[in-house]
């Protein structure tokens, strides 16, 4: 899949978005238009009980570069193909970035007293002095300078195998960060992306319960005694802390 | 300059299980307490209604009802030539806090304990030899009998309206073929409640392990299969398998906790008093270090507070106990290089392997998504001393089991080895996988050595400014053989079950403990009891060596880790401790054991 057809494909999801959300404009969508950002677009557009869609969302913490960036990034690590719809379209980028607005993302409940020793063996545990908003502020930085040194382009430009092939390295910690160890950075985002993919939907993440419909958890039902014994299917979809069914 | 409350009868500090059960003795017998907890008030409502509470995320993942590390912490190091590191973040355990402690988001496994394991190191001696047990390995036994605690495993499961099947009551056979454990040992009554359902996971397990030639049992669990009521006339729902169990608030009044089967008691008591976000900083002692006078603490605004109490009870989590204790100046610290001192002695664990079964999509459904914490079918064919160690070589024993307590996706989804972890493939496996799978543990008993202990760590402070507890801990020769030993029977149970796929989760020899993978939050020693002061810290009624008005109950009383969960020990000991004050202290104040 070359870069143009990664474009299209975007370009494509956003067109049928506009059938939801008649205000956006094309305005914005050069290159960098794959941020996404639609600062004038109304919310209360949506018709009653509609979630917006995915990338309808407007982030208040990720910049559009750092936007871009975790859109493509996601849609890769839980890609849409012949099982479903994958993060992108369960909006865990919209989940990723309400997170960086809690607690969490300070190390609220972390202990972040010093001295550190960053370069602990893994068995120790997280000894960074850095929280979950300058992980994703300084690694998704460092993704994009790794992929422009890499490839002349930032990381949301390039085509899908590469993209892959970036995340790998991430994964493997081969990519040298300056300001933290890729192999972290892919840690949280992968980490992330599955809360994303599986929370409840209050959370902003598995629109439309999709993560649940793929794997076949009923969500919120919470009540079994009748399928205890049962070794047969479980017949009822999914449904949310806030009464939707899927 | 601390304010200073009015003084109380008993001051207790945690209100967990073992401040809960502490409280109410104390107050039945006519006693005022003050109990203390560091967290927040907890209580099913509002921290367990649903659908709330029905949220992975806020509960499992981001950790609602643990322990707050910004404001205290452990360090960790393998060994003392190590430097220690703080925990930051919440991994291999997961201590409670607020109300309720870590008995509202356990799972209720509710066990006794083998009787041999109360003397394990005589046990060993006598049928094995001296030698057989390894140099460094530091195993005592509890200096309490099964005998003399049995009425208080007893009232304690009626207490928790505990789920079972009794193999035999009164020395009569009754659970043959019912779902009884032939390895327990004899009880004085039946279970308050049969036996909870077995999922299908369960289910495989028990016909496997009967085709391998070993011994199924249901698990005595502490949530409901019915409806109850418990001697202090507090009311349980029945359990509905609703899957949000361990790490949850039950919204259905059904797994046991604190909060559910002993506060609305309480409240009743007008000499009882629960102060939440009352963090205790040290006991106060006399200048010469033999009474205490009460504790200092700081309420949720910051402010110190004086609490002069006349018995102290440190209820804490296990190692904060042993950590009230060395800030305190109560018993002597423990020195690994000499072996004397016994405050921070025997810190010991569990010695957990796991192994992931997969089945393929039409074989078997599975739901793991169905579940209640405490049940299940387990063997203990390999438990304790249930077998001949001779020709094996280790000390210790392993129940084994599926225990399906609810696995949801974001931490629960789980894929055959060799899964890409994200990607398409990870995607098709865990829709493949998710429904068709169980998970079978070696809940494995864990001994205590010379080399793992705990101290005060001389670098890292928590949010008041006093020194972090340091755990100085590893995994030592016997662990790895016990651990493979078990693994090997437990695959039998596997196997038999003609599986797709298989995944064995051990620890390989020469690997260091790792604090970021959960284990279990069962942790012992530090504060051991015992029957002689040089080698223990409480006495066999958990009453301080050093100062006698000081009890410890809780899972820092035991001289080693139990192949079973921790918990029925830990509140029949407690109870067993009350009864002692009850009956014993308060007439003559003073050593209930002689030195």
């Amino acid at each position: 899949m070359s870069a143009d057809d990664t474009l299209n494909a975007r370009r494509d999801f956003l067109r049928k978005s506009l059938t939801l959300i008649p205000v956006v404009t094309l305005a914005t969508t050069g290159g960098a238009g794959l941020a996404l950002a639609e600062p004038e677009r109304q919310h209360s557009d949506n018709k009653p009980g509609e979630s917006p869609a995915a990338d309808a969302y407007q982030p208040t913490f990720f910049t559009p570069e750092e936007w871009a960036f975790l859109q493509a990034a996601v849609a890769r690590l839980i890609p849409a193909d012949d099982r479903g719809p994958g993060a992108l379209e369960a909006g865990v980028s919209e989940y990723i970035d309400r997170q960086m607005n809690t607690p969490y993302a300070q190390g609220a409940n972390w202990y972040m007293q010093g001295p550190f020793q960053p370069d602990a063996p893994s068995e120790m545990g997280y000894q960074l002095r850095l929280n979950p908003q300058q992980v994703y502020r300084l690694g998704i930085k460092a993704a994009d300078d790794w992929s422009r040194q890499q490839y002349g382009k930032t990381f949301a430009e390039l085509d899908a195998e590469t993209q892959d092939t970036t995340l790998k390295q991430f994964e493997a910690g081969k990519a040298d960060f300056q300001a933290l160890p890729s192999k972290t950075f892919f840690a949280a985002l992968l980490q992330n992306t599955k809360e994303g993919f599986f929370c409840d939907p209050i959370h902003g993440g598995n629109k439309d319960m999709i993560g649940w419909k793929l794997v076949g958890f009923p969500g919120a039902r919470a009540d079994f005694m009748d399928w205890v014994e049962r070794d047969v299917s479980y017949p009822f979809p999914p449904v949310s802390i806030r009464g939707e069914r899927a | 300059m601390a304010k200073v409350m009015q003084k109380t009868d008993v001051v207790i500090v945690g209100f967990g299980w073992t401040g809960a059960i502490m409280a109410k003795e104390l107050t039945e017998a006519g006693l005022s307490v003050v109990a203390l907890e560091r967290g927040p008030m907890r209580d099913t409502y509002p921290d367990g209604s649903y659908p709330q509470v029905i949220d992975e995320l806020t509960y499992s993942i981001r950790r609602k009802l643990f322990m707050d590390n910004s404001k205290e912490t452990v360090t960790i190091r393998h060994t003392v030539n190590d430097t220690a590191l703080p925990y930051r973040q919440l991994g291999a355990f997961l201590p409670g806090d607020g109300v309720g402690g870590a008995g509202l988001h356990w799972s209720g496994v509710h066990f006794r304990v083998d009787p041999v394991e109360l003397r394990l190191r005589s046990h060993y001696e006598e049928r094995y030899g001296k030698n057989f047990i390894p140099d460094g390995m530091t195993i005592q036994d509890f200096g309490v009998t099964y005998e003399e605690l049995e009425p208080y495993f007893d009232f304690a499961e009626k207490v928790f309206g505990t789920s079972g099947q009794a193999w035999t009551v009164k020395g009569e056979l009754v659970g043959k073929g019912k779902g009884g454990n032939p390895f327990a040992p004899d009880r004085s009554d039946h279970f308050p409640l049969p036996p909870q359902k077995n999922p299908v996971s369960a289910q495989l397990f028990q016909k496997a392990a009967w085709d391998v030639g070993y011994h199924p049992y249901d698990l005595p669990s502490a949530n409901t299969s019915g409806p109850y009521t418990n001697p202090y006339g507090c009311q349980m729902g029945p359990c509905n398998f609703c899957g949000y169990c361990s790490g949850y608030v039950c919204y259905m009044y059904s797994k046991s906790s604190p909060n559910l089967n002993i506060l609305p008691a309480l409240r009743q008591e007008p000499g009882f008093e629960l102060r939440a976000g009352a963090h205790v900083l040290k006991v106060n002692l006399t200048d010469d270090k033999k009474l205490a006078t009460g504790v200092t603490y700081v309420d949720a605004q910051g402010n110190e507070i004086e609490q002069p109490a006349d018995i102290v009870i440190l209820g804490a989590f296990q190692f904060n106990n042993v950590r009230l204790m060395l800030l305190s100046g109560i018993g002597k610290p423990y020195d690994p290089k000499t072996g004397e001192g016994v405050v921070g002695k025997n810190f010991a664990y569990q010695n957990m392997a796991t192994i992931k079964v997969y089945f393929d999509k039409n074989q078997h459904f599975t739901n793991p998504f169905i579940g209640a914490g405490g049940n299940g079918v387990a063997v203990d064919d390999f438990n304790a001393d249930n077998f001949d160690h001779g020709p094996h070589g280790f000390v210790g024993g392993s129940p084994f089991w599926v225990n399906q307590a609810g696995t949801r996706p974001i931490a629960g989804v789980s894929n055959p080895s060799g899964t890409p972890n994200w990607g398409s493939q990870w995607k098709a496996a865990a829709a493949d996988y998710y429904n068709h799978q169980l998970s079978m543990d070696s809940h494995g008993a864990h001994q205590s050595y010379r080399g793992n202990y705990l101290d005060l760590d001389p670098t890292y402070k928590d949010a008041y400014g006093m020194p972090l507890l340091r755990m100085t801990f590893d995994w030592q020769e016997n662990d790895f053989k016990m651990t493979h030993f078990m693994v090997g029977k437990m695959k039998k149970i596997a196997e038999a079950m003609n599986p797709k796929a298989i995944n064995v989760q051990v620890k390989s020899p020469g690997t260091h403990f790792n604090t970021v993978s959960y284990q279990t939050t069962h942790l012992n020693g530090g504060a051991i009891m015992g029957t002689d002061p040089k080698t223990s810290a409480v006495n066999r009624y958990l009453q301080s060596w050093d100062v006698h008005n000081v009890f410890v109950p809780g899972a820092s009383a035991f001289p080693q880790g139990l192949g079973y969960n921790p918990t029925g020990l830990v509140a029949a000991l407690t109870y067993w401790s009350a009864r002692a004050i009850r009956e014993q202290y308060l007439k003559n104040p003073g050593p209930l054991v002689q030195a």
